[in-house]
């Protein structure tokens, strides 16, 4: 049961974006969330929507999917949503009670929920048409001038690689670790929330003894397989950018170009 | 010159307590003295705790001796400068097939150590293509890990040793976890690996029907080699096989018990055929 889960929610499908170098994907997701914060008018978000639409488009990822990227933010959403609303001072629309609704309040939670959306969208494409390898190579060749400052770019890629390797591994070690006390008579379904928790207690122990003695074979494995650290090490597959890769960082610099100069004419607009 | 060479090797595991005091020492080897010549297949055999395993872990610098001294291909396994050579020259496979594997592709994980060394990009595709083929992994080369065999993934092991090119390969107990036709086909990996491409093999387990390929078997009891010979040499001795709680396979066995029993048939059978051959002669 617990092997159904998928991380990362790649989605297999061969498009464009598939294809795309992973740095290429990953630096525009992050331009693209800034740029979601530079303006707050209607012209902005509207350029911001459409190139949205554009990609989503491109991915030829269903829309189902990007949604479901949407429900575990729901609560945060309608929370700020609601502060928005209630705490915004300005002209008073109507009140009930003690509660106040005014213009500015209304007009910030609308522009708030569509930059959750926009942004929440928007990376989900990423990591649905990213696998997590990828991901991991992209991230790692991304954040390698961060290596002067001394931060261990290459040793957390490789901790990201191997924890993606072994989630199977640990899920199925989870399940035969649940059906083995479930054998000894362990209840995991009665009692109230405290009871339920302790009960989780004779899982976890069991399987951080065997997540640390994996732990120890594998760094064995790898020290006996010359592993010393990024430094000297080549790559079997390189991340090398093609046409296409510079075809789209031109298209997100378009897109850029066209945002700030809408947002600045934006600007100027009544609403 | 010797592919392997191990002189007086003593191993001693110490367990200190807080401060740092000498609580209690654990010769694991003792006094071992091994040689093996490059192109051998070689069977290390021991129950458990008999210190083959610490043993194969001296080859690999892994453990460095407490005394005596490892030599591989001729460096010196204590020497610091020889670390990585050593290590390349001798690939270890070892026991359980999950935790050995790193790439989350078969095909990445079997780059990994050529990777490592800093092989050029074109040569390690290369050499992922030859070592995957050697072991009959090729077609699974885009699968992942968790979806094959134990059998299968101790072969993408292999090839991930392989690739490095190493001069002997050290397998330890690398067939314990494995189901019989998993280790039927890890061994008929080894041993196409070591006649066709004659690298050197240090087998070592505790299945006795395993080791009847080598050409030399060393049998460990409590740190140090009790027995050594040729396979047939070795199960010739019935009797103190089984005072080191080492099973003989059942053939042997059989042949062992018929000729106890008056039947005039030679010692150290090692296979079915020979024992009807044998029997043949009786008529």
């Amino acid at each position: 049961m617990l092997r159904d889960i998928t991380l990362g929610q790649y989605y297999q499908a061969n498009s464009r974006l598939h294809r795309l170098d992973p740095r290429v994907k990953l630096i525009a997701t992050f331009l693209y969330i800034i740029s979601l914060f530079l303006f707050k008018n209607i012209t902005a978000y509207v350029i911001a929507a459409l190139w949205l639409l554009l990609v989503i488009k491109m991915s030829k990822v269903p829309f189902k999917f990007m949604v479901k990227g949407l429900k575990p933010v729901m609560t945060i959403m309608i929370l700020t949503v609601v502060c928005n609303m209630l705490f915004t001072k300005g002209t008073p629309l109507f009140s009930v009670w003690k509660i106040t609704i005014t213009y500015e309040g209304l007009k910030m939670a609308f522009y708030m929920i569509v930059r959750f959306v926009m942004l929440i969208v928007g990376s989900t494409i990423m990591t649905l048409t990213t696998t997590p390898n990828q991901l991991t190579d992209g991230l790692e060749s991304v954040l390698k001038p961060l290596k002067k400052v001394k931060v261990p770019v290459h040793e957390v890629a490789m901790m990201m690689a191997i924890a993606l390797r072994f989630i199977p591994i640990l899920m199925e070690e989870t399940d035969k670790i649940i059906k083995a006390q479930i054998a000894r008579g362990a209840d995991f379904e009665s009692g109230n929330l405290l009871k339920r928790v302790k009960a989780m207690l004779p899982i976890l122990i069991p399987l951080f003894v065997s997540a640390f003695r994996r732990a120890n074979d594998l760094a064995m494995a790898m020290e006996s397989r010359c592993y010393r650290g990024g430094d000297g090490r080549t790559k079997m597959k390189p991340l090398i950018y093609k046409i296409e890769d510079k075809k789209a960082l031109v298209c997100v610099a378009l897109y850029l170009f066209v945002l700030v100069a809408g947002g600045i004419a934006g600007n100027y607009l009544p609403i | 010159m010797e592919m392997i060479k191990i002189k007086n090797l003593i191993h001693e595991y110490i367990r200190r307590d807080e401060e740092e005091n000498v609580v209690d020492i654990k010769r694991a080897v003792d006094d071992v003295n091994i040689e093996v010549k490059p192109g051998e297949f070689v069977a290390i055999l021991g129950h458990n705790g008999s210190g083959k395993s610490t043993l194969a872990k001296h080859i690999n610098a892994i453990l460095y001796p407490s005394e005596g001294a490892v030599w591989v291909n001729g460096m010196d396994t204590s020497a610091e400068e020889n670390l990585w050579k050593v290590r390349q020259s001798a690939g270890m496979v070892f026991q359980n097939p999950d935790n050995q594997i790193i790439g989350s592709v078969v095909e990445e994980d079997v780059g990994f150590g050529p990777e490592n060394m800093g092989i050029p990009t074109e040569e390690i595709w290369e050499r992922v293509e030859e070592s995957l083929k050697s072991v009959g992994m090729w077609q699974y080369r885009k699968k992942s890990p968790n979806k094959l065999s134990g059998g299968q993934k101790q072969r993408v092991a292999i090839a991930g040793v392989v690739a490095m090119h190493p001069k002997c390969i050290i397998l330890d107990e690398a067939t314990a976890m494995l189901d019989p036709s998993g280790r039927k086909e890890v061994l008929r990996a080894v041993r196409a690996l070591n006649q066709v491409e004659e690298v050197t093999i240090v087998h070592i387990t505790h299945y006795m029907e395993e080791v009847i390929y080598a050409d030399k078997v060393f049998v460990m009891d409590q740190g140090k080699v009790v027995m050594q010979g040729t396979p047939r040499e070795i199960f010739s001795k019935v009797e103190e096989l089984q005072k080191l709680r080492l099973a003989v396979p059942q053939v042997t066995q059989l042949a062992y018990e018929l000729q106890k029993s008056g039947l005039p048939i030679k010692s150290g059978i090692l296979t079915v055929e020979e024992l009807v051959e044998e029997l043949c002669k009786c008529g």
